[in-house]
């Protein structure tokens, strides 16, 4: 059976039979606020993100390096029923990546059991040899993962794919949260949504519980960043000061018998814990490439002593490569022996011969990716594309296979999104994050990312995106019914300063 | 703190008070230019900001619209205006989690308007108001520093570089015109003479200082003392050595008494103002004088970089 047309795409908003009751009050905001009122607020808006220099880098593109990702008005909203559905299925699915990875670079049992084809593990360029024969502290490698979701209907789900090296994003969930609160405070007293402020805290909470046994009871945590041109940076900072911990770079840490130092004002001192934002590649020069300068000479020594705790995990990339992602439900069901709660999409690995066959015939009905790739590059959209581009992909994927994976197009659920000429429903897609440490701990939202072009699927920011405020809500709202307000307070009288000058 | 966090805030402190410290010159420059017409006045400014040899391997002329851009738009000019602005702006946003947002919003902002103004900052009507800009938001960066950082060792290190650029300033001020101010005492000075004095005295905002303090009029060998003696005013040199050697005191005090080189040459610098007397100093010469102050503030910031900044 061939899907001939893409089936039409689920409204997050709007049912058959009127407005969904999550989104009810917005609809009312909507009817409500003039278009030239939400013209003036999303100005508001772009000033607000421009002045706390939430930008991220794009170098070599010319134009303006620092660029600002296009911040939608209208929220994303999740009911707590559906939330919670959602947040087992990718704790579930977390646990289940993170169980791989200690058996991939120690017993290897799923790969004896024949359940995952052992060359596409042992010979992936992301799968590093250094991390066999060793178990990081508690046991942890995907301290942060962040989950790319796509809705499809009511209760559908789909993991898009997985991150567990270094997904970026988060501190738009929170600075999207901090903008909607200062430019719209009304709706949040109309709505109770589920906070998302204490990411930062749980993050720092899920470091320390990693650090190396032999540490003091007080860990030093420090996050290393590649430096200022990282498109990054931005995050990197903001959550290094909302955790109170120092954003270093590499030529700020040295290793000494086996022991990470930072050099500081007042001489050097030790380090615990590196939340690193760093790429594998770049880590260490005596473990990785040798000319990176963006690392720590030694750290790998000092990481497989048991002097410092690195998250990410070195090597967590095999669990999230592509052409890995197809065996994930069966990760779950070998390690857990449980049913996956979340589907995958359909995937085609063009290195399979039957699967190739099947791309290369459908291929203006598919979505071909790089295996290795991300950001939105290097990417076929099969209906959206001319001829001569699925040709030139049908002979890319000839040349090298193993390079290319295929899934269908999926019907990306919308939300309605302040365009041009008004509100339009608009494609998104959804990025959790989900933290492990000793337990694992899913903040309420996540980062919606917006198609702003009409009919685009495609939501990297590097490509067009934007993003959305994400609201999980406290309780699921009633099926229909008026606003209550959620208590009955009312503002204190405001005080006057009353002494002047002369009295 | 990381040693590369001190050199951001540190650098940081320097480049805010350089944007403002070139404002300062250039209005008093395009002052003195509009009364005495002459070019002159635009070569004494490049020379005060150390500027001169860079200039020269570009420019054959001092004129005004050369040396505006040079000083003010030239993205090789070091202690340019925009260049010095952007250096500030690049060492804050290396050191975002130790500023106040206050202080960030002040620079970033700045950075993101002089972008778009200086183009049309050097037109004859553009220039005043740009300068007056610039100054007023050297200031407010400095007041949202002083008035929102945590007394630190982050707010250390800026005001450090803050008052180690702001003490170098006025010694290069006051060098361009040593000639003019080593006059003898009581000396019939030049209407031409007078301005320059004024125009000494309005660069670094003292105008109504020296009236306040000597009730006199304007005299050259008060007006160096003023500048170089005087504690009372803020940007005399001896305020900011004085506050140079007391805030790397109070770094050395926070990081269990650990001194060096730069705790005992800042301390010299300004024991060398605290008991000096203007007459002895104008007697042996005045440029003299200058220079070595100079050249020991150099000496003294590379110490600084070698003790805390580069460990």
């Amino acid at each position: 059976m061939q899907p001939r047309e893409t089936p039409p795409a689920f409204d997050e908003m709007h049912a058959a039979t009127g407005v969904r009751p999550a989104y009810a009050q917005i609809e009312r905001w909507l009817a409500g606020t003039s278009p030239e009122a939400l013209g003036l607020k999303r100005r508001e808006a772009e000033l607000l993100f421009r002045r706390l220099g939430i930008t991220f880098a794009v170098y070599g593109e010319g134009g303006d390096p620092e660029r600002l990702i296009p911040f939608d008005l209208i929220p994303r909203i999740i009911g707590r029923g559906e939330w919670d559905r959602l947040a087992r299925g990718l704790e579930q699915r977390v646990r289940a990546l993170n169980l791989f990875l200690q058996d991939v670079y120690g017993k290897r049992e799923i790969l004896r059991a024949g359940r995952i084809p052992e060359q596409l593990v042992l010979g992936n360029p992301v799968y590093r040899p250094i991390m066999e024969g060793f178990v990081p502290p508690a046991g942890v490698y995907t301290h942060v993962s962040g989950i790319d979701v796509v809705r499809t209907g009511p209760d559908e789900f789909h993991v898009l794919e997985d991150n567990c090296r270094t997904p970026s994003g988060v501190s738009y969930m929170l600075e999207n949260r901090e903008a909607m609160m200062r430019l719209f405070p009304e709706l949040f007293t109309t709505h109770r949504i589920a906070p998302v402020g204490r990411y930062p805290e749980e993050l720092l909470e899920t470091l320390k519980a990693v650090a190396p046994r032999t540490c003091p009871a007080d860990p030093r945590v420090v996050l290393l960043t590649p430096g200022a041109y990282n498109s990054a940076y931005y995050e990197h900072c903001f959550l290094a000061d909302e955790m109170g911990v120092e954003a270093v770079e590499g030529a700020d840490l040295f290793v000494r018998d086996d022991v990470v130092y930072m050099r500081t004002t007042t001489g050097p001192q030790r380090v615990d814990v590196i939340y690193r934002r760093i790429d594998d590649d770049y880590l260490d020069p005596e473990a990785f490439l040798p000319e990176s300068m963006l690392g720590v000479a030694g750290l790998m020594r000092a990481y497989r002593a048991g002097n410092v705790a690195l998250a990410n995990a070195p090597g967590a990339g095999i669990a999230d490569d592509k052409a890995i992602y197809p065996y994930v439900p069966e990760m779950v069901r070998f390690y857990l022996s449980e049913e996956p709660l979340l589907s995958n999409v359909p995937t085609y690995l063009c290195d399979r011969e039957a699967d190739r066959a099947y791309v290369l015939e459908h291929i203006h009905e598919l979505v071909v990716k790089l295996t290795h790739g991300s950001g939105g590059y290097g990417m076929l959209i099969g209906p959206h594309s001319t001829k001569a581009q699925c040709e030139e992909f049908t002979a890319r994927i000839k040349a090298k296979p193993a390079e290319y994976i295929a899934q269908p197009t999926l019907a990306l659920s919308t939300v309605p999104t302040l365009v041009e000429a008004g509100i339009a429903p608009r494609h998104v897609d959804l990025r959790p994050f989900i933290l492990t440490g000793k337990e694992v701990r899913i903040i309420p939202g996540g980062l919606t990312r917006v198609a702003l072009r009409d009919g685009s699927l495609v939501v990297n920011s590097s490509q067009g995106g934007g993003t959305k405020d994400t609201w999980v809500l406290q309780d699921d709202p009633p099926a229909a019914g008026a606003a209550v307000p959620q208590d009955g307070r009312t503002p204190a009288a405001t005080q006057s300063q009353s002494q002047r000058q002369g009295d | 703190m990381l040693s590369r966090t001190a050199d951001s805030l540190f650098w940081l402190g320097r480049y805010t008070e350089r944007a403002g410290n070139v404002a300062r010159g250039l209005m008093v420059a395009a002052r003195m230019a509009g009364l005495t017409h002459r070019d002159e006045e635009w070569r004494s400014l490049l020379v005060a900001t150390g500027g001169e040899t860079g200039f020269y391997a570009k420019h054959g002329e001092a004129t005004r619209d050369a040396v505006l851009h040079y000083l003010i738009l030239d993205a090789d000019n070091p202690s340019g205006l925009l260049p010095s602005i952007e250096a500030a702006r690049r060492n804050a946003r290396q050191v975002r989690a130790a500023l106040t947002v206050d202080m960030w919003e002040a620079i970033n902002d700045t950075w993101n308007e002089a972008r778009k103004m200086a183009p049309q900052a050097l037109s004859s009507d553009g220039l005043a108001p740009f300068l007056d800009w610039v100054k007023a938001r050297s200031l407010l960066f400095y007041g949202a520093a002083a008035d929102t950082m945590l007394r630190d060792e982050a707010w250390r290190f800026t005001h450090l570089g803050t008052m180690l650029e702001r003490g170098d300033n006025t010694a290069r001020l006051l060098d361009v015109r040593h000639t003019l101010l080593a006059k003898q005492p009581d000396a019939e000075g030049s209407a031409i003479d007078y301005l320059q004095w004024q125009a000494v005295l309005r660069s670094v905002s003292a105008q109504r200082a020296y009236q306040w303090l000597y009730h006199a009029r304007l005299q050259p060998h008060l007006v160096a003392e003023l500048l170089i003696l005087r504690p009372e005013l803020p940007r005399s040199m001896i305020a900011c050595y004085r506050r140079v050697e007391s805030t790397l005191d109070m770094i050395a005090s926070a990081a269990g008494g650990r001194r060096g080189e730069c705790h005992r040459l800042a301390g010299e610098q300004h024991a060398r103002l605290k008991f000096g007397r203007i007459e002895p100093i104008l007697a042996t010469g005045l440029h003299d004088f200058l220079t070595e102050c100079i050249d020991r503030n150099v000496e003294l910031g590379q110490q600084i970089a070698r003790f805390y900044l580069t460990a």
